[in-house]
């Protein structure tokens, strides 16, 4: 393994802050907080603006993969911008590890800030497989702990909010819950409480409770959306032109499925390669111990959430494997890999059957898992409406939009007439 | 009554129903962006003269009308919908809808399964692409339907993009190829895009209606459509206006039209389009760049009695023609410059009658020809001297500048820019996969929004906040354009940033510069585009640099090609005289050539002296009639390999063969799974090598037709093996590819992991045959035979673990032998090369490279220059796992970089890049390669192959590769 210089070291965690990329805005928030305890400065980046296109364009690659050209440039729009301390701050990257082209993206962000004059910022790689290993940024067991139940409950957070902000009487009344939540958990972790089985349980139980107490109003034409798609595309408002604001001024409900399904997703493409191909027994019991244990996570996030009766919970991981089953197979792991697909299967099946998948300019596994699929899950289900977005730094959001408006537009075709089948 | 108005890309089209849902007005214009102010006119017009006062409804739709319905708060509705609205009354038996616009093409699906599909950020196969070929041939969209109707053979032409299509046909223009032909090729080239782009695997059958402006006006494109589609389809009336009716349909609500007319003309506009610096702060500014730019001149003078001596240079470019004559002391004396129209014979022709008209006692010292033209020119008037437009180029920017570094010329269609190491061409940077950054994209726009180029340019001097147009590509750059001018931004800073697109595009598309350190601190900027200001100044402010543009910037080809010409004169010039110029003739013939399977169409010039042009030939044979050398050509070592195989299906395939498409990675698999089944006691056969029928063959089930050419051939192999009768396929998944440590892991990419499982999911054919696409793992060796065995029961019932494990150790025998034995061909063609004194030039891609479909034989023309050819895998075990700047997880790619590093110490040795569009990994495999071999001081060349087989680009860059390989090796020589 090529060692990326400078490496961060120990001392830095002292004097160094930590710029990071947003991705999924409450979880990544929770995240920030959870990092913070362990005594690192970490900043989520939020900085837009066509200059950070700009500025990916200039200094990676153009024929990169979409996200990591975001990514880059917003990053380098950040040290530009006469903010940051630059003898003081370092920059965060996750790395997935896989056959993916994302695994390059530590490589893509060394590159180009070696040739913008940023040689020496150090990067810290976020990851679970033990790449640049001699860096002073450790994951530790208890960060590993709090971290997962950021996810866990980060996720449902956002599964609530995009259940109950379409519907909300009184506007802001949802968001004003999800921050005060956002608030209550990182204040927990910090004192070391809230992440034990027992404690997210009563959490998940009293997040749904008071959701459910807002008021709503459940006659609007609501037409409910999924997302899909390549990760960073699927979460990051930077990404995908504000998807998520777009359809909410549509009047759309949207289920994006949440972290936890793509943490699951790695631990069981670990066990699947050794099914297919062999390995060691032991790693397999191990991840096989990993898995079980999350899945129990889940479930205690699913329970809460079908308790209330009223919010329609996440699909059960194992639930995602038979759907990923139907239509691909489980050894199709590089990027989002079979998940996607199989997110798309599982949507539909929960109600969400207007379907978007978020393609960024260039993304590979999305011609296999994505677009290639597309045909499968029609065969399967006739009236699944998926529409494939694409984006890129040149598309515009107009086209987009019109593409979405026109899946809308069948979608609230379908309401009408599955309104009339009811009757 | 009921408005319907449909604001589409390009037109606004209206229509007016009254209570029967009869049409009692309709109109369709062309709207020039103007949207709001011509829909406020539209509806007021209707206001008054239709409706009578009378209230109406209203909907609004079409692409462009999205925004402006927001902003004004009307109705709206998607225009597919509003379509597929106005067909379910209109035309209740249609099965299929194909609907071209101006900027959007769709299909819509609506029996069996309603479905829709529209093209994605691509604008080829549209309205906009019709238009931009019509005006590449210089006719009319109209005409071009009435040359279409008189072709006799159909060219293949890439429509993805309108920059490859141009690639395609201008060299088609640049042979003489009859426009009726082209003309006639664009229609099929926009069908087989509607077909391969939306279709994605849905069969086009049953009652199909064409809707839409191109489909309306051109009955060819009709003919084109349902000669492909194999039946025919009906136009029906008012197929211009059936969003505008659907919209008229779906409309509910009342509205007041005085009030909405009212909104319209008051439409905000809104101020999202980002501006940047202006070019120059005032005319002072500009006045010291203008005299600072005046100073590189050359001395001109004219043809007198005493020096009428002269050499000729010619540059037959792409999109012009361009020549310059000097006389003996170096100053220009004759200059011309021409629009190109598509065939440059005739212009230099009339150029010579000129010059011998005017100077009858002219004495042609020397005569030199470059640029896309050089050889038909060449052939037709006898040249002295023919050379590749880089070094013409780099020939006429040192005589402007002594110690230059960079030059960078931008000319109508192509960018070519190269560095200069040691005095020679280094590292040339050519646009062949996109040509927003040139010179015609401008003209393009500057046309399309009713300017002269000159003027347009000259109106975004002064521009006081430039629009951010981004650099991507043409055809994105169009919707961005629109979308500037939706939002009223004055002509002035749309020209502008026009022109700092061009720039950019140039600067990170072609170059990928970061900063002006990288190209040297001397830098001569020529080419026709940067006469025009505004992108010089762009240019120099993007570099914040000065930079040396002289005053023939447009003529430099042609200007170095006359110092070529002076330098290499032998006294008196062979060119054409007065007399026999007089007599000339030139006639074009089309022929299909018989000499191999390859059948390649050649377009036959003969010339009035005898000589012939051919082309259209992918190989020398018609030319020289003799078979290609292939004893020093690797790639031919591998197919002679395949051939030897004996899978290839001849005759009845048996009952149980095993099929095997050859294409991604089982060019080199297929040694092993051939071992392995025969061992097993099965026979393998295989698809045959790609050509464009087969491609074509499988062309309708591609779901993602932005993923790689190779993949998509995929396709067209398992629809091969079908129809030959195989009942067993055998393509399996990937993850992993054999581990040949030299990387940190050994993945395949995505797309040839796991390319089965979207054959699987798009190919219904597949569902009649046995289709094994289980996941292998050749990686680890022990547990591969108990894991194939548990793959392979389901279809070959339970088999003997014994049988397996031979079978196996057969198959990594086969592997290996394979490899050993290509590693001592190339050894063998490597030594021999040495002993010859011949370059070795590494053709480093894939393994799918070796299919002529997919190198487009490139091989073949790198050996028509006396060169050895080898693969990157003959030389990748040379060297052992070394360090890399990027992640190094996929096997293939390891490959890469080890060649790059085998050869980095070997002086007859280069390496050149296949690169496939649209392969992601290549982003970061071709930076990775470039800094390996210039780290050792040597050149890096890469090429972008697609569908395309325009080879022009290509024999460019080996030209420019070998002639600085020569000049390299002078200076070697002297010491």
């Amino acid at each position: 393994m090529h060692i990326i210089e400078p490496v961060f070291t120990r001392e830095m965690r002292e004097t160094h802050t930590i710029l990071a990329p947003s991705m999924a805005k409450i979880q990544f928030r929770i995240l920030v907080e959870v990092l913070k305890d362990e005594g690192y400065t970490v900043k989520l980046l939020e900085n837009e603006g066509p200059q950070v296109v700009r500025k990916g364009l200039k200094y990676v690659h153009n024929d990169t993969c979409y996200p990591a050209l975001l990514v880059i440039g917003q990053m380098l729009d950040a040290l530009d911008s006469g903010i940051y301390d630059l003898e003081r701050t370092a920059l965060a990257i996750t790395q997935t590890g896989g056959g993916c082209r994302a695994s390059n993206y530590i490589h893509l962000l060394r590159k180009a800030l070696d040739k913008a004059g940023y040689s020496n910022i150090p990067i810290v790689s976020l990851n679970l497989k033990g790449m640049h290993r001699n860096s002073g940024f450790r994951i530790t067991y208890k960060m590993l702990r709090k971290g997962i139940a950021a996810l866990v409950c980060g996720d449902t957070l956002m599964l609530l909010k995009n259940q109950v902000s379409p519907y909300e009487v009184h506007h802001g009344k949802t968001q004003e819950l999800v921050d005060s939540w956002v608030r209550q958990l990182s204040e927990q972790y910090r004192r070391g409480s809230g992440y034990t089985q027992r404690e997210m349980a009563k959490d998940l139980r009293r997040m749904v409770a008071e959701f459910s107490a807002i008021e709503t109003d459940y006659n609007r034409p609501v037409v409910k959306v999924g997302i899909v798609g390549e990760i960073y595309m699927k979460y990051a408002p930077l990404g995908n032109n504000h998807l998520e604001d777009f359809l909410a001024s549509q009047s759309c409900e949207v289920m994006v499925p949440g972290l936890l399904g793509f943490l699951l997703y790695g631990l069981q493409n670990q066990l699947e390669d050794i099914d297919l191909y062999g390995g060691s027994r032991i790693r397999y019991a191990i991840m096989g111990y990993l898995k079980r244990h999350m899945i129990r996570l889940e479930t205690l996030m699913i329970d809460a959430v079908a308790r209330s009766g009223r919010f329609t919970p996440p699909v059960a991981f194992h639930r995602t494997i038979e759907s990923a089953k139907e239509v691909i197979s489980l050894g199709c792991k590089m990027g989002e890999g079979w998940l996607l697909t199989a997110e798309m299967r599982d949507l539909a099946e929960m109600g969400y059957r207007n379907i978007i998948c978020v393609q960024p300019f260039g993304c590979l596994p999305n011609h296999i898992v994505g677009k290639g699929m597309i045909r499968r899950l029609k065969e399967l289900d006739d009236d699944v409406n998926i529409v494939p977005i694409d984006y890129d730094p040149g598309a515009t959001r107009v086209n987009q939009e019109n593409r979405i408006k026109l899946m809308l537009a069948v979608a609230n075709e379908n309401r009408i007439l599955d309104r009339q089948d009811d009757r | 009554m009921v408005i319907g108005l449909d604001v589409g890309s390009t037109t606004i089209k209206c229509v007016v129903l009254d209570e029967d849902n009869r049409i009692v007005f309709s109109q369709y214009d062309r709207h020039l962006s103007q949207i709001a102010s011509q829909s406020a006119r539209l509806l007021e017009h209707i206001r008054t003269n239709v409706l009578h006062g009378q209230s109406a409804k209203l909907m609004i739709s079409g692409s462009a009308g999205m925004g402006m319905a927001d902003r004004c708060s009307l109705p709206f509705i998607q225009e597919v919908y509003a379509t597929r609205i106005a067909a379910r009354k209109l035309t209740p038996q249609a099965d299929v809808i194909i609907e071209l616009g101006g900027e959007d093409a769709k299909i819509l699906f609506l029996s069996h399964g309603m479905e829709v599909r529209m093209n994605g950020s691509c604008a080829g196969g549209t309205g906009a692409f019709i238009d931009q070929m019509a005006s590449l041939l210089q006719i009319s969209a109209d005409d071009m339907d009435a040359e279409a109707a008189r072709a006799e053979k159909v060219y293949t032409v890439a429509s993805r993009c309108g920059v490859f299509a141009k690639s395609d046909i201008q060299p088609l223009l640049n042979q003489g190829a009859r426009k009726s032909d082209i003309a006639a090729s664009i229609f099929q080239a926009v069908v087989n895009q509607t077909i391969a782009g939306l279709a994605q695997g849905r069969a086009i059958k049953g009652n199909i209606v064409y809707l839409g402006g191109p489909l309306t006006f051109m009955s060819q494109l009709r003919s084109a459509f349902d000669e492909t589609l194999h039946t025919t389809g009906i136009c029906p009336a008012n197929s211009l206006f059936y969003v505008a009716l659907g919209a008229a349909f779906c409309a509910t609500s009342t509205i007041d039209i005085a009030e909405a007319v009212d909104h319209l003309r008051k439409h905000k506009i809104e101020d999202s389009v980002v501006s940047m610096a202006p070019l120059f702060e005032d005319e002072v500014a500009y006045r010291a760049f203008t005299e600072r730019h005046e100073r590189a001149r050359v001395p001109t003078g004219t043809i007198t009695e005493n020096t009428s001596c002269i050499y000729l240079g010619i540059d037959a470019g792409s999109t012009t023609v361009k020549t310059v004559a000097i006389d003996d002391n170096g100053a220009i004396v004759d200059t011309t410059y021409q629009s190109n129209s598509g065939n440059p014979v005739p212009i230099v022709r009339s150029v010579l009658e000129r010059i011998y008209r005017e100077h009858p006692d002219i004495c042609i010292r020397g005569s030199a020809v470059t640029g896309y033209g050089e050889d038909i020119i060449r052939s037709a008037f006898g040249i002295d001297e023919g050379l590749v437009e880089t070094v013409a180029h780099f020939t006429a920017a040192k005589h402007f500048m002594g110690e230059v570094e960079f030059v960078i010329d931008i000319g109508g269609q192509d960018i070519k820019c190269f560095q200069i190491h040691n005095g020679a061409v280094d590292n040339i940077y050519l646009n062949e996969a996109c040509s927003s950054g040139c010179g015609s994209f401008l003209q393009t726009f500057a046309q399309a929004l009713g300017y002269p180029v000159e003027t347009f340019a000259k109106l975004g001097l002064f521009a006081r906040h430039p629009v951010d147009l981004g650099s991507r590509c043409t055809v994105f750059m169009n919707s961005s354009v629109k979308q500037a001018q939706k939002e009223g931004s004055p002509m002035e800073d749309i020209s502008a940033g026009l022109s700092i697109s061009v720039v950019k595009n140039a600067l990170y598309k072609v170059i990928r510069a970061t900063s002006p350190e990288n190209l040297g601190r001397h830098i001569v900027v020529q080419g026709g585009t940067f006469h025009n200001d505004a992108v010089l100044r762009a240019f120099e402010q993007e570099l914040d640099t000065e930079v040396v543009r002289p005053t023939i910037a447009g003529l430099m080809g042609a200007y170095g090609a006359a110092l070529h010409a002076k330098k290499h004169s032998k006294g008196e010039s062979q060119i054409i005289n007065a007399k026999a110029l007089a007599e000339f003739e030139h006639t074009v013939k089309v022929a299909t050539c018989r000499l191999c399977t390859n059948t390649c169409r050649l377009t036959i010039n003969t010339f009035s002296n005898g000589k012939r042009y051919l082309s259209g030939n992918r190989c020398e044979r018609p030319v020289t009639n003799r078979v290609a050398n292939d004893e020093l050509n690797i790639f031919a070592w591998k197919l002679a390999q395949l051939d030897a195989l004996g899978c290839y299906i001849h005759d009845q395939v048996p009952e149980d063969a095993i099929g095997i498409p050859l294409g991604l990675n089982m060019y080199e698999l297929v040694y092993f799974w051939k071992a392995f089944f025969e061992t097993l006691g099965k026979k393998i056969v295989v698809s045959p090598l790609s050509n464009r029928k087969l491609y074509l063959s499988g062309q309708a089930t591609i779901p993602s037709d932005t993923a790689c050419f190779p993949a998509k051939l995929m396709h067209g192999h398992i629809q091969a093996l079908i129809d030959a009768g195989v009942k067993t396929i055998f393509y399996p998944c990937m993850t992993y590819n054999m581990d040949e440590h030299l990387g940190d892991n050994h993945f395949n990419c995505p797309i040839v992991a796991y390319y089965p499982k979207v054959i699987g999911a798009n190919m219904e054919q597949v569902a009649s045959v046995d289709f094994i696409d289980c996941h292998v793992g050749l990686h680890r060796r022990g547990d591969f035979p108990k894991k194939m065995a548990k793959n392979l029961e389901p279809y070959l019932g339970k088999l003997d673990a014994k049988l397996v494990l031979k079978a196996s150790d057969a198959a990594y025998t086969a592997h290996a032998n394979y490899l050993q034995r290509m590693r001592e061909a190339g050894k063998r063609i490597i030594d021999t090369a040495r002993i010859e004194g011949k370059q070795i030039i590494i053709l480093a891609g894939r393994p799918y490279h070796v299919d002529p479909e997919v190198g487009h034989g490139i091989d073949k023309l790198l050996g028509a220059f006396n060169v050895a050819v080898l693969s990157e895998d003959a030389i990748s075990h040379l060297v052992e796992k070394f360090p890399v700047h990027v992640l190094n997880q996929w096997t293939y790619h390891s490959r890469l970089y080890a060649a790059a590093k085998a050869i980095a110490d070997q002086d007859d040795m280069q390496l050149v890049q296949l690169v496939s569009f649209g392969c992601g990994v290549d982003a970061i495999t071709s930076d990775e390669t470039r800094d390996i071999l210039e780290a050792a001081g040597k050149m890096y060349t890469q090429i972008k192959i697609d569908e395309i087989t325009n080879l022009g680009a290509v024999r460019i860059r080996f030209r420019s590769l070998l002639s600085a390989i020569e000049q390299q090796e002078k200076p070697h020589a002297h010491h």
